[in-house]
């Protein structure tokens, strides 16, 4: 007995595998936290334990994505539209890429922040991550979106999720222009190239924090129709 | 006609053969299809859809299975034209059952979703332009039948689209969704018992001698007292299931509670859906037998108006129930662990929509496809943005199975007609 067509008809949901590999993209950002610190401590065998470590989630998460999309074929009927669940993905593969960006030219630099920026660091980091956390927070209701056939009291709780992570970008653009603010008033007294690569880095935190936003609106328009 | 008294015995004992290979086959594969659903959702184990298959398959076909089967057995050919050929009908009959089978056994082993009806209907089509005459088809009912093969998965879709949407508004969208379900889902088994008992008290009372008469002008007024009793019953008996699932609050996602007071209802559906599919599918195995019984009964004359025999659904039903229990359940364990993707609250309203569909054809006496009915019922909640993906190109699939099938199941029926007439004359 061959395929049956019955059990044929029922494609491979990408609610899933959205959700896994958001979650991926998250653990990869989450270790910037530690990978700042080992920074902080001028221990750069440990901090290449730990790119090392985000190098290996970011290739989990292009897995996913390139899953993802192998199982999406035209010929599916979804609940939401195919477009805006692949803009959903390429925001989320974002994240984990960034991260991967970060941590690479730091660890290529041996780059380390000056102590007058740490605490600040520390903070707008910190932000970035909960940003992220956000993401996947909203990301998570797409099953229950799916229950009750993306209507319902359920796109306000997502709506406010969503809300809650404009909230947290908003916050930590505030950050990053603090942080730029207190490395300006020292850059002087630092190497040029230096201080280029540490404005580079503070760029690219915040835009990981972006990128977490940019999928919670992608999940915004996926389910406003 | 000396054919007939010659080999009146062995012609019927090959029919009878050829309808049971046909039964089978239903019994084999279509049931998997109709009961798969509640497999695949996790709300019937596969030993629990057997059983319930078995009984309900059962009483559909043998309660509610005459009107389609007469539909078979005289409403397509033209009996006036047949009249002085009782041999032509007979051979006609044999080869159409004999040229469905093969070519569903063949679409079987191919994978290709093709449906019994559509087989059968071709093969009678078939013999009866080319070895009889074009005329003496009934073309307004066959035109009939197409229409309904296409009405009924939109049919079916509408109504399971709207449960779900109202699935949705009653119960999952609310501030208490388990509450909210154990209130409201023994109205949908009431809709379950009332559906069946209707059908039943309508079509089926021919064979228990029931009469009622509450003194209504219509039959169908007449049937409703009791329908709504059974209804009622029903609901009483699927609320007393229902009370004794407790909520259990340490569960992670909040409707699992909600899912597993739909999964007792997919119970009563799946019931429904058994019953609709043995009330619909078994003619095509008894419904060429029937008139071959009732020529070679009649001894050579081609009988319009004459009772079904009760042995003859009686032979169609159990055919189905063995072809279910040596090869379906293995049909049903495959298709259960690949539909992942129906939840019961969804899987019900899906199953619902389609056994209500096809319960009003049988009663119509229109042979439609089970399986087709019940793939409109799930992309209706596909529609309802109720299931994750559905593969579009398998509907296009089972389209273009649909227009094959009738081309092959009238042409091997023409060869086999041809084979049966060369051999006995």
């Amino acid at each position: 007995m061959a395929d049956n067509p019955f059990s044929n008809l029922f494609g491979q949901s990408p609610i899933r595998p959205i959700q896994d590999h958001i979650k991926v993209a998250h653990k990869c950002a989450e270790q910037l936290a530690p990978f700042f610190k080992a920074s902080d401590a001028d221990d750069w065998q440990l901090a290449s334990e730990i790119h090392d470590q985000i190098t290996e989630l970011e290739h989990a998460a292009d897995d996913a994505k390139n899953n993802l999309r192998a199982n999406l074929p035209n010929s599916l009927m979804m609940p939401v539209d195919r477009g805006d669940l692949l803009l959903l993905v390429a925001a989320q593969d974002e994240i984990a890429n960034i991260t991967k960006d970060i941590s690479g030219i730091m660890l290529g630099r041996k780059m380390r922040f000056p102590d007058q920026l740490t605490d600040l660091m520390h903070d707008f980091i910190r932000t970035t991550i909960e940003t992220s956390a956000q993401a996947v927070k909203a990301v998570h209701e797409m099953d229950e979106l799916l229950e009750l056939g993306f209507k319902g009291h359920i796109l306000e709780v997502v709506t406010k999720l969503i809300e809650k992570l404009n909230r947290l970008e908003h916050e930590n653009d505030e950050q990053q222009i603090a942080v730029r603010a207190a490395l300006f008033k020292i850059e002087k007294d630092l190497h040029p190239v230096d201080v280029m690569f540490l404005y580079k880095v503070i760029e690219w935190v915040g835009e990981l924090a972006d990128s977490a936003q940019s999928a919670g609106g992608k999940l915004q328009l996926l389910i406003a129709r | 006609m000396e054919i007939i008294a010659q080999h009146g015995h062995i012609l019927l004992i090959l029919g009878c053969i050829f309808a049971f290979f046909m039964a089978w086959g239903i019994g084999a594969n279509d049931v998997a299809n109709a009961m798969g659903t509640s497999v695949g959702s996790r709300a019937l184990t596969v030993k629990q859809a057997i059983v319930i298959a078995v009984i309900f398959e059962f009483s559909g076909a043998y309660l509610a299975g005459g009107e389609v089967t007469a539909t078979i057995r005289k409403g397509i050919l033209d009996p006036a034209l047949i009249m002085d050929q009782p041999d032509l009908l007979v051979f006609g009959m044999m080869s159409s059952l004999l040229a469905a089978g093969t070519w569903l056994l063949v679409a079987s082993m191919k994978g290709w979703p093709v449906s019994t009806t559509h087989s059968i209907i071709g093969a009678l089509v078939g013999f009866a332009a080319v070895g009889i005459s074009i005329d003496a088809v009934n073309w307004g009912k066959i035109g009939t039948i197409v229409a309904s093969w296409v009405v009924s998965p939109l049919l079916a879709g509408t109504i399971s689209f709207t449960l779900f949407m109202s699935v949705q508004k009653l119960i999952l969208d609310t501030k208490n969704p388990f509450q909210n379900a154990k209130k409201y889902v023994p109205l949908y088994m009431f809709f379950v018992g009332f559906m069946i008992g209707m059908v039943t008290l309508l079509k089926g009372v021919k064979n228990t001698g029931l009469d009622l008469d509450f003194g209504f002008d219509s039959k169908f007024l007449n049937s409703m007292p009791i329908g709504i009793l059974i209804g009622i019953i029903v609901a009483i008996i699927g609320g007393y299931m229902l009370s004794r699932v407790k909520e259990n609050t340490e569960s992670g996602s909040r409707f699992a509670n909600v899912e597993s007071l739909f999964a007792i209802l997919m119970i009563f559906t799946a019931a429904a859906m058994a019953f609709a599919h043995g009330s619909n599918d078994v003619a095509n195995a008894v419904g060429p037998l029937a008139a071959i019984a009732s020529v070679i009964g009649s001894g050579g004359d081609i009988v319009t108006k004459s009772a079904l025999p009760g042995w003859i659904l009686l032979l169609g039903g159990v055919g189905i129930v063995i072809g279910l229990a040596t090869y379906g359940f293995k049909v049903m364990a495959t298709i259960g662990r690949k539909i992942t993707e129906l939840t019961p609250s969804r899987g019900f309203a899906a199953e619902l929509g389609a056994a209500t569909t096809v319960v009003f054809a049988s009663t119509w006496g229109l042979p439609i496809s089970t399986t087709h009915t019940l793939v409109g019922a799930v992309l209706g909640v596909g529609l309802a943005r109720g299931i994750g993906a559905l593969n579009l190109k398998v509907v296009g699939n089972i389209f273009m199975s649909w227009v094959v099938t009738l081309p092959a199941g009238a042409g091997l029926s023409i060869v086999f007609f041809f084979i049966l007439k060369a051999s006995f004359t």
